[in-house]
């Protein structure tokens, strides 16, 4: 047994980049849910906004233009859920599913058209690629890291040299904590999520409070799918999501709908995902064959559990799903 | 009184949806550069004008009818079930189950046999997010996202530790013996000397599905279970107060629902592969939700809905084997007939009301001056 071995700094590294995507999504989940609209659409947001990043990367060697062009994508889809969710109060789990397969379609069909290189983007390089950033007095070149102390091994290969998207999802957990619970419009969303008509009669304006919600969603999205086809992959491929949005979703219900709860879920399926990568790893420390697709599932496994209330229960915000009618 | 007469809203409104979906999809054509126009008659000769290009639709149409049932009966409950792809992944590793370690003498017992352990495994996979709906109040939408998951997880694993033929290296099992071999088109039709493609693979489960039709009408609306299940779908307080249980209609609708989804494996894993493979259901269980959708839940309606749907996919193929516009188009087409049947319903739905609102005053009115 060398369980010490599952806290490989390696792993540790890599499960905080596995985690931002997840983290990012997981967030965007949060306001909108919060709000009381449903987003099953997160993984065809994310999808589509990997989709333009990598391709406006490509085509204009700059991955800012990317990004722009990622949160832009993924909130045009955020305004179709947003009319088919709250002004035509259609049913907002069907309209995510539209969402997602409208995004794994169209996506392919659009790089097929303007790269013809079978459904993928161009390989990106230097400017039109998320660098990753090296702290200050960080070491660098592997050998250096091997001979160091533990500290300076954890600051160099843990906590500095991940791109910049990495710190901004670490950065929006207590920044969205700030905004829930301790401003004025994140008590209006958290109140809108579990009565409406309560707000409403308070004099707030439902539509509009869920709206501004979703599009918070949709740059959160924005932000994720750019750091997959940038940041963590060089180029777009065909349903590069890889059920990414399904896992944050999973992960939201595992933190009972709060910030700093999502942020623990969030790096605890990066970290399942991370060591599914890693199968010599497990196997070195627990002396088990443990079979890959186990660890893959895990995090829904999991989410079952919690959502079948036997470790605690999770209970969403009350009115969550339910387009919001005006009494007259 | 209505707000309007059921033509428009069982036909009218469908197909209204079905324009819309279809000019977006041209519009996206255009955008790519590719003729609309053309497209859709390389859609239309590579589907119906042949009989190969129908013994594909029909075959794609018949996965679509069960797994479309399959998401109608649980509507009709209020259940929302997206569960039909994993649900159809355990149904083949019924089927696989059944074919492989059977000795059948006949292939007309072997589809029985197959038809049991399909719709027992679905059913099944199906049952543990209702139980948990029923008894923890745990959201049968999210339940059934995940149980996706974990279904392609275990059939991978499955496939990869215990199915697999010793010596292979591909995840998949042996071939399934002949006397499994469900009859094609060309076998059927044969008999009464009416000539079909013989490498089409439609075959006998496309009968299968259309007894399911007929059977899943009787059900909801010939029988006290299906009058139940309708009750408890319009409203759950209702049917509680006049005595119906909530689990009991649960469980049920859920279980018949997986049963179905399950049963869409005699068509692609017996009737086409032979064989269980990886992601057996290429996506037909979600493709049953537009399916349902588009069919109001009738399942006359999801006849007909999988039969179109059939159509997209195997003109979808042409398209991508003539015009070098790849398959995924299918799915952006399939994403807006979701959106608009599905979500946006009200959007087409509320001038419509209005027009013939608009309509009826007028006739009154015309009606009262004359007099």
């Amino acid at each position: 047994m060398d369980l010490l071995s599952l806290l490989d700094l390696s792993i540790l590294g890599s499960t905080l980049r596995t985690a931002t995507p997840l983290l990012l999504a997981c967030l965007a989940g949060l306001y909108s849910e919060r709000a009381g609209v449903f987003d099953i659409g997160l993984e065809g947001k994310m999808l589509m906004a990997a989709f333009l990043a990598a391709a406006f990367a490509s085509l204009t060697g700059s991955v800012w233009l990317g990004l722009v062009a990622a949160i832009g994508g993924a909130l045009a889809l955020s305004v179709v859920h947003g009319l088919a969710a709250i002004t035509f109060r259609g049913n907002q789990l069907i309209s995510g599913v539209a969402i997602n397969f409208f995004a794994s379609g169209i996506t392919v069909v659009l790089a097929q058209s303007w790269f013809a290189e079978g459904g993928r983007t161009p390989q990106l390089a230097g400017a039109a690629r998320f660098e990753n950033w090296v702290l200050p007095g960080a070491l660098t070149r592997i050998r250096d890291i091997a001979q160091a102390e533990l500290p300076m091994k954890i600051y160099s290969q843990l906590i500095s040299g991940h791109a910049t998207i990495v710190y901004v999802a670490l950065l929006t957990v207590p920044l969205t904590w700030w905004v829930l619970y301790r401003t004025r419009f994140g008590l209006h969303l958290r109140a809108v999520g579990e009565n409406p008509a309560a707000v409403d009669t308070a004099g707030i304006n439902v539509v509009r409070l869920r709206f501004s919600a979703i599009l918070i969603a949709g740059v959160l999205c924005g932000i994720a799918g750019a750091y997959l086809s940038t940041a963590l992959q060089a180029n777009f491929t065909r349903e590069m999501s890889a059920g990414r949005g399904y896992i944050a979703l999973a992960a939201l219900i595992f933190a009972k709908w709060r910030p700093w709860q999502a942020l623990w879920a969030c790096l605890l399926f990066g970290y399942l995902q991370a060591l599914a990568l890693r199968p010599d790893i497990l196997k070195r420390a627990i002396h088990l064959d443990v079979p890959s697709q186990l660890l893959d599932v895990l995090p829904y496994i999991l989410t079952v559990v919690i959502l079948a209330g036997f470790v605690g229960k999770a209970i969403p915000p009350k009115a969550g799903g339910e387009p919001y009618v005006k009494e007259r | 009184m209505d707000k309007m007469p059921k033509w428009a809203d069982v036909i009218l409104l469908p197909l209204i949806s079905l324009s819309l979906a279809a000019i977006i999809s041209g519009l996206v054509l255009l955008a790519t550069g590719q003729n609309p126009i053309t497209a859709l008659w390389v859609m239309i000769d590579g589907s119906l004008g042949s009989s190969r290009g129908w013994g594909y639709t029909l075959y794609y149409a018949t996965n679509f009818m069960f797994t479309g049932l399959a998401v109608s009966v649980a509507f009709h409950a209020r259940m929302f079930n997206i569960g039909g792809e994993g649900q159809a992944l355990l149904g083949g590793v019924g089927v696989a189950l059944a074919c492989l370690f059977v000795p059948w003498p006949h292939w007309t017992v072997a589809v029985l046999g197959a038809m049991v352990m399909s719709a027992a495994l679905g059913a099944v996979w199906a049952a543990i997010p209702a139980f948990l709906q029923a008894k923890r109040g745990s959201h049968i939408v999210i339940t059934t996202i995940m149980f996706n998951f974990i279904a392609a997880a275990l059939l991978n694993y499955l496939l990869v530790n215990t199915l697999k033929p010793v010596g292979v290296m591909e995840p998949a099992t042996a071939s399934f013996p002949a006397t499994t071999h469900l009859p094609n088109f060309a076998d059927m039709l044969g008999v009464v000397g009416i000539p079909f493609a013989p490498d089409a693979p439609a075959n006998f489960a496309f009968i299968i599905a259309v007894v399911a039709c007929v059977a899943v009408w009787a059900l909801i609306w010939r029988t006290r279970l299906g009058y139940e299940i309708r009750a408890f779908g319009q409203s759950e307080s209702a049917a509680k107060y006049a005595g119906i249980s909530p689990t009991k209609i649960i469980m049920i609708s859920m279980m018949i629902s997986g049963a179905l989804a399950g049963m869409m494996s005699i068509n692609n894993v017996m009737g086409e592969a032979e064989r269980l493979v990886l992601n057996s259901a290429e996506g037909a269980g979600f493709i049953g939700i537009a399916v349902a959708l588009m069919g109001r839940n009738h399942p006359f309606g999801v006849f007909l809905a999988a039969i179109l749907f059939g159509f997209l996919y195997q003109g979808g193929s042409q398209l991508a084997f003539t015009l070098q516009i790849p398959r995924e188009m299918v799915t952006v087409i399939q994403a807006l007939v979701i959106m608009f049947t599905g979500a946006l319903d009200y959007m087409v739905r509320w001038p419509l009301e209005r027009l013939f609102q608009r309509l009826r005053t007028n006739a009154a009115t015309s009606k009262t001056a004359k007099a």
